[in-house]
């Protein structure tokens, strides 16, 4: 279709109000680092890795049991997730009685849309007395990957849904023609057809995971340490911001957004290669 | 010899299947489990202490007694500030993506790609960025401007996703009539594109409309804690997720309101969610229908 000239104006607008649109995300990387830079000058990057322990006020700036507190909770939630997602997906494919199928998939659905203050809410009143009564203190590692683990679990189960519903109908009949199982056209038709888009879906659910605030920042304790054993209490990087930038000042504050750039980094890689992957890609 | 390995191997086989299908019911049952039990756990808590002062006292005490009435202002005046900067900025881009440029080019995918990393962007940077440029660059301070500018960055993405979609599924010979009958590319626009999508684009301003009521981190340090009845968008004001997570961390016995706050929360996001998914099942429907 043509141009006409009575479009131009239209036209500007739209460009402009895209052009917002994009540059916000830029706006925040820009704004993150110039916040960030005074520490970041002063101490360097690498100090955040090698300092030991967090005491901002006296210039240790020490983030690795943090970072190693964030990489646990998040990928024991990704470990403990990804098969019951998974079998969640299959269930209602190919197991569930048909009267259960269609519930089941809009209770994994509505399990999506619970905020994650209302899983931070019952973690700590439910989930951490249960873990207590048998390993106190109960606010740990473990706590934070059950919440988790519930939170991202539809995440998995829908991607891997929309790849599966993606792989070609002839797949299907030519496993049937060759007489194979239930399980081994799951197992070896299926889920290798799918694997990008579930993989995909693998690495939302983690960006997802590590990104999280709330929810573990209710459940995990929020002790600066390297975690040992799965009942250690411990925070994440996202639950030091969020517990510190309330009064942090100086130094201190920027290296909170330090720790925020950190994260950030982090949750794009993750979700960068998902989208490259073809698993939740939204645009394109 | 050959029988006997064929007899094993259809005994594997035989074994392998009901191990797998146990294995996906014994996870189906955790995962229906752990619904079940979180639901329960809301309903029983919950429902308690659900009364018609609940929503429209003001919260006393530091929210253990009382109310909930300035919480839910405060929410609905943070999703509106939300919603009237996200939605003309997000329509137009979804227009300009799906009308005028192609998706393929070199603009469109740029602006496509920075959308879908600002929708892996952690909710807690979009708190820092929104403390740093609305509160303290822009001056907004800890107000309900600031934390609905916030929330509107956050909404963006997924309203311009699901708006963009929703003027993708109009048909092209609509556009090809109305190019006929000589209207412009903007009346096209007004009069046909946009009302045809309109169910999809309401989906959108409603999941939009979820995303932000879902969000806690984002708003600590934007639309801040003071749970006071606001006076004015420049007033700090305490989103119900916000205070949901003031009462169960940082009041002592203030669980019960807590529950009983969150079933309210759910309850809300469970309609609009319901509502934005019936209408845009509803739009796929009349595309196989024209299509």
């Amino acid at each position: 279709m043509s141009r006409s000239r009575t479009d131009q104006p239209l036209i500007s607008v739209l460009a402009i109000s895209a052009v917002i649109a994009a540059a916000i995300l830029l706006l925040i990387l820009l704004f993150l680092l110039r916040e960030s830079w005074p520490v970041l000058n002063k101490v360097g990057i690498l100090r955040f890795f090698t300092d030991d322990g967090w005491y901002p006020l006296e210039a240790r700036f020490g983030l690795a049991p943090m970072l190693w507190a964030t990489l646990a909770v998040g990928i024991g939630a990704v470990l403990v997730a990804t098969p019951l997602g998974l079998a969640a997906t299959l269930f209602t494919r190919f197991y569930a009685p048909r009267w259960l199928a269609l519930p089941f998939q809009r209770m994994v659905a509505l399990l999506a849309g619970i905020p994650s203050v209302v899983f931070g809410l019952w973690g700590l009143t439910v989930l951490v007395p249960f873990i207590a009564a048998f390993e106190p203190p109960g606010a740990s590692l473990l706590a934070g990957i059950l919440i988790l683990t519930i939170m991202i679990l539809p995440t998995i189960a829908l991607t891997a849904d929309a790849a599966l519903a993606a792989v070609p109908e002839h797949y299907l009949r030519g496993s049937a023609a060759l007489g194979f199982s239930r399980a081994t056209t799951i197992l070896g038709v299926l889920l290798p057809a799918a694997k990008a888009g579930i993989t995909g879906g693998i690495l939302l659910a983690a960006a997802r995971a590590l990104g999280e605030t709330m929810a573990v920042l209710m459940v995990a304790g929020n002790v600066v340490q390297t975690p040992t054993s799965l009942f250690d209490p411990i925070r994440t990087l996202t639950a030091n911001i969020a517990l510190e930038m309330a009064y942090a000042t100086g130094d201190h504050r920027a290296s909170l957004f330090v720790s925020g750039l950190m994260l950030m980094g982090l949750v794009l890689v993750l979700a960068m290669s998902a989208s490259r992957l073809g698993g939740g890609r939204l645009h394109g | 010899m050959d029988n006997s390995h064929q007899a094993y191997g259809q005994l594997m086989a035989w074994k392998r299947d009901h191990l797998m299908t146990l294995f996906i019911w014994l996870a189906a049952l955790m995962v229906a489990g752990a619904f079940l039990w979180l639901l329960g756990d809301l309903l029983v808590h919950g429902a308690t202490h659900l009364s018609w002062s609940f929503l429209v006292d003001a919260p006393e005490n530091a929210g253990r007694a009382g109310g909930i009435g300035s919480i839910i202002v405060s929410t609905l005046l943070i999703l509106t500030v939300a919603m009237l900067a996200a939605v003309p900025l997000g329509l137009a881009t979804a227009v300009l993506l799906t009308e005028f440029i192609s998706a393929t080019s070199r603009f469109g995918r740029l602006i496509g790609m920075s959308l879908d990393v600002l929708a892996g962007v952690p909710s807690i940077v979009f708190g820092l960025f929104g403390n740093v440029f609305f509160s303290v660059y822009l001056g907004l301070g800890f107000s309900i401007l600031s934390g609905g500018l916030t929330l509107a960055c956050m909404a963006l993405p997924i309203f311009i996703n699901t708006a963009e979609a929703g003027l993708r599924a109009v048909p092209d010979e609509w556009r090809a009539g109305a190019a006929a009958l000589g209207l412009s590319r903007g009346a096209a626009l007004l009069h046909i594109l946009i009302p045809a999508a309109a169910p999809a684009l309401t989906a959108a301003l409603l999941l939009g409309v979820g995303r932000a009521m879902a969000e806690t981190a984002a708003l600590i340090f934007t639309s801040g804690y003071v749970d006071r009845m606001p006076s004015s968008l420049m007033d700090s004001g305490r989103a119900l997720s916000v205070h949901i997570y003031d009462l169960s961390m940082n009041v002592a016995g203030g669980d019960a309101n807590a529950y009983a706050s969150a079933l309210i929360l759910i309850v809300l996001l469970m309609i609009i969610n319901g509502i934005a998914q019936s209408l845009s099942e509803k739009l796929l429907q009349r595309r196989i229908i024209t299509a």
